[in-house]
């Protein structure tokens, strides 16, 4: 049975899923997931479905679950690095995916989810703004 | 009879060919501009050719038979030769015509003394050139269509560039109505220039869109949506008056996306996000 490695990375998971998803490998990612969320209390989840060429709204609706999820466990979740193709099908499936945060490619969802728990912190964010200037 | 008529024709080749000839040139919608005169000559006696010899005494009213293709392939390829070259369907269809009244111009001096006969042939020939004048347009309408379907796809690719503004910064200006299949290239087009460009934010200028309807809108809140799938930024901007009216009269919820009314403040709110600042430099550099 395969199974989708979830990597602990400081107060971030890290997924990073390299095969096709099928229905029971998708499930039994999610119950994981949420597993290791909580025993970690981590505080971001970074899913990278780069080498997802194929979704379906089941799938869809997996990922919109587990953000969900990690919302109610205090994590926020950011998919990165989404096909074209796949984002193409998941509008025409009619699945924005709601609450779920996006970025182009790890590094940018990592600066996200750093922003996002800087943002915990409002006044840090505001010093942060005016310093960083090009 | 019949074998009569045909026999009649393909000795008399060289008389309707000549008449036709004469037929075509008297025609006040003559397209010496378009085709020279002795180029319709040799698409004339190609066809003629090719009509008097595959004619037989069976085949005469069956245009499904074999020996009919190879004079239907002739006349379809003048039709869409013609429809390439901008002829119009009247110019196109007096090709045949033409030729109909060359063949009854000779039959009739053949047939002078009976009338009965006269009317029987000019029947046939009648019905048999009908039919291929019917061939004729149909070619020549779907040849049109085909220079139609080629613009348009054209028109499709010329129409949506993306333009990079600045590092991480993509521009789509679109012209011309949004259709489901247009909006389908936009949407590939850019979501395949983000990739490759790894670029966080896009505008979408639709400031050369004649109208907004809640058709188009949809397709602007799907290719925002997948864009913010991908984990860009989307700003729509170019809206105008008249634009924004349509939109809140006809109810449509634009208030999840970000929307500017030039392509400037959609760039000013871009560098905002991405925290560039534009500075006017004291130096004045030569």
């Amino acid at each position: 049975m395969d199974k989708i490695p979830i990597l602990r990375m400081g107060a971030f998971l890290l997924v990073t899923i390299q095969v096709d998803l099928y229905d029971r490998l998708a499930l039994n990612l999610e119950s994981d997931l949420v597993n290791m969320v909580n025993k970690t209390s981590a505080k971001g989840v970074l899913i990278d479905i780069s080498a997802v060429s194929i979704v379906d709204s089941f799938m869809g609706r997996i990922i919109g679950n587990i953000a969900s999820m990690s919302k109610i466990l205090d994590a926020e979740t950011v998919v990165v690095g989404m096909q074209p193709a796949v984002a193409i099908t998941l509008i025409e499936l009619g699945l924005p995916l709601k609450g779920v945060h996006t970025a182009l490619d790890m590094e940018k969802g990592m600066s996200l989810l750093k922003s996002m728990m800087d943002s915990d912190d409002p006044d840090e964010q505001e010093t942060a703004d005016d310093t960083i200037t090009e | 009879m019949a074998l009569k008529t045909y026999k009649l024709l393909q000795n008399k080749k060289k008389n309707i060919l000549e008449l036709w000839m004469k037929n075509q040139l008297a025609d006040e919608g003559l397209r010496e501009d378009l085709i020279s005169n002795d180029e319709l000559r040799s698409q004339s006696e190609e066809l003629i050719t090719a009509l008097v010899s595959n004619l037989s005494d069976e085949n005469f009213n069956d245009l499904n038979s074999d020996e009919w293709s190879p004079v239907l392939e002739i006349l379809g390829g003048i039709a869409i030769t013609r429809a390439r070259q901008g002829f119009s369907p009247r110019e196109t269809g007096n090709f045949v015509f033409s030729l109909k009244e060359a063949l009854l111009q000779v039959l009739q001096e053949e047939l002078k003394g009976d009338q009965q006969a006269f009317f029987n042939e000019s029947a046939k020939i009648n019905r048999l050139m009908d039919n291929l004048s019917v061939i004729t347009f149909e070619t020549f309408i779907k040849g049109r269509e085909e220079v139609i379907l080629r613009q348009t796809d054209e028109i499709a690719e010329i129409s949506t560039p993306v333009i990079r503004v600045w590092d991480g910064i993509l521009a789509l200006p679109i012209i011309g109505t949004l259709d489901s299949a247009r909006t389908q290239v936009v949407m590939e087009n850019l979501l395949q220039e983000i990739v490759e460009t790894g670029s966080s934010i896009a505008i979408l200028d639709i400031s050369g869109v004649p109208a907004v309807d809640s058709l188009v809108a949809q397709h602007l809140i799907k290719t925002v949506s997948a864009t913010r799938l991908m984990g860009a930024e989307c700003i729509i901007s170019g809206i105008r008056p008249e634009i924004a009216q349509t939109v809140v009269h006809l109810g449509i919820d634009l208030s999840n996306i970000v929307t500017k009314a030039t392509l400037a403040s959609a760039l000013a709110h871009a560098f905002k996000i991405m925290r560039l600042e534009v500075k006017k430099s004291t130096i004045i550099k030569s």
